[in-house]
């Protein structure tokens, strides 16, 4: 079996044409392979979420996670962009959703690609994926603990709205991964975006995990749950092999 | 969560960032995942000095416990007799 992958930093053009940094981690064996878009937190384009990426190569995707703070800050330290990032009130919505947008031109552009792009984020970066599946032709959306899709819109960020309303938009199946410790979002909160997608007949699939709180995925944090995690993976990989084949 | 619990404001004084003294004119407190401490959520500080780029910042990590204590201190000082009659 040839299971070499390669993970390395590309560029491709963002929102508005704006030249994008990206990391990138993808199967080298020539076979077909769907893509995955990671939408890194606000917190930023760290270590932890370019692992991520490279997971998904070793599992069998084209994974890309562009660097949403390439403009900000080019060439910054992650943690150093990210601080500038908050200081400037984060990035727009229609920028982000157009950031995505070209990291999926990207991905459907590689010579092994099936043409098939999901997307996934955690925190800040669910909220996004969520975001990308009202406006983008994607295949599948993984939303990990999204904050703000339910809620209020933040007097420090007023772009910050919540998308809930947008459900009807929802253009592809939403796989939702949530603690039930959590309080961004509340349990409560997590079940309302569950009905109101279910109730605009979007193919849903939420689970839920006791004992877990936000950030269960970071295995460098202490909010690290070993079992919600590892059946979240299962859930994501499921998940991903449905709705990116062929 | 990443929280967008964010306060910026404009500062005078000096801070050691990574290449020596510098003037700092702005500063940003949040509380939200912190990159290096051993917390979930710690409450964040950036003293910056954007001119010279976003490398250009101090910046601390502190638990809601410390940070508390911290401010606290800053205050107590501030307050000081000794001190309030020098500014």
């Amino acid at each position: 079996m040839y299971d070499a992958t390669l993970a390395e930093t590309v560029y491709f053009p963002g929102h508005d044409g704006d030249l994008l940094e990206a990391y990138s981690a993808r199967p080298l064996d020539g076979a077909p392979r769907g893509g995955v878009v990671v939408i890194h937190h606000l917190p930023g384009y760290d270590r932890e979420t370019k692992e991520f990426v490279r997971r998904f190569a070793v599992m069998g995707f084209n994974a890309v996670c562009p660097n949403l703070y390439t403009r900000i800050a080019p060439g910054a330290s992650y943690d150093d962009a990210a601080a500038a990032a908050r200081a400037q009130g984060g990035v727009p919505d229609d920028q982000v959703v157009g950031d995505v947008d070209g990291a999926m031109n990207w991905l459907r552009a590689l010579s092994n690609s099936n043409g098939k792009v999901a997307t996934i984020g955690h925190c800040s970066g669910g909220r996004h994926s969520f975001l990308a599946s009202t406006h983008l032709d994607l295949a599948a959306a993984i939303v990990c603990y999204g904050g703000l899709i339910v809620g209020e819109t933040p007097p420090q960020l007023p772009s910050m709205v919540p998308l809930v309303d947008r459900s009807p938009l929802v253009r592809c199946p939403i796989l939702g991964l949530f603690g039930n410790d959590d309080q961004f979002p509340t349990p409560a909160q997590v079940d309302e975006l569950e009905k109101t997608l279910q109730s605009n007949g979007k193919d849903v699939e939420f689970h839920r995990y006791d004992g877990a709180g936000h950030a269960f995925f970071g295995p460098d944090r202490p909010a690290y749950r070993v079992e919600a995690a590892l059946d979240g993976w299962v859930r994501i990989r499921t998940f991903l092999d449905k709705h990116l084949a062929g | 969560m990443c929280t967008y619990v964010t306060e910026t404001l404009a500062v005078t004084g000096s801070a050691k960032g990574p290449d020596g003294w510098m003037r700092v004119t702005d500063a940003t407190v949040y509380f939200d995942h912190p990159a290096h401490a051993l917390a979930d959520h710690t409450l964040n500080i950036d003293v910056r000095r954007p001119a010279d780029g976003p490398g250009a910042r101090v910046a601390v990590e502190l638990t809601a416990d410390a940070a508390r204590e911290l401010a606290h201190a800053i205050l107590r000082v501030l307050d000081d007799p000794a001190v309030a009659s020098l500014y």
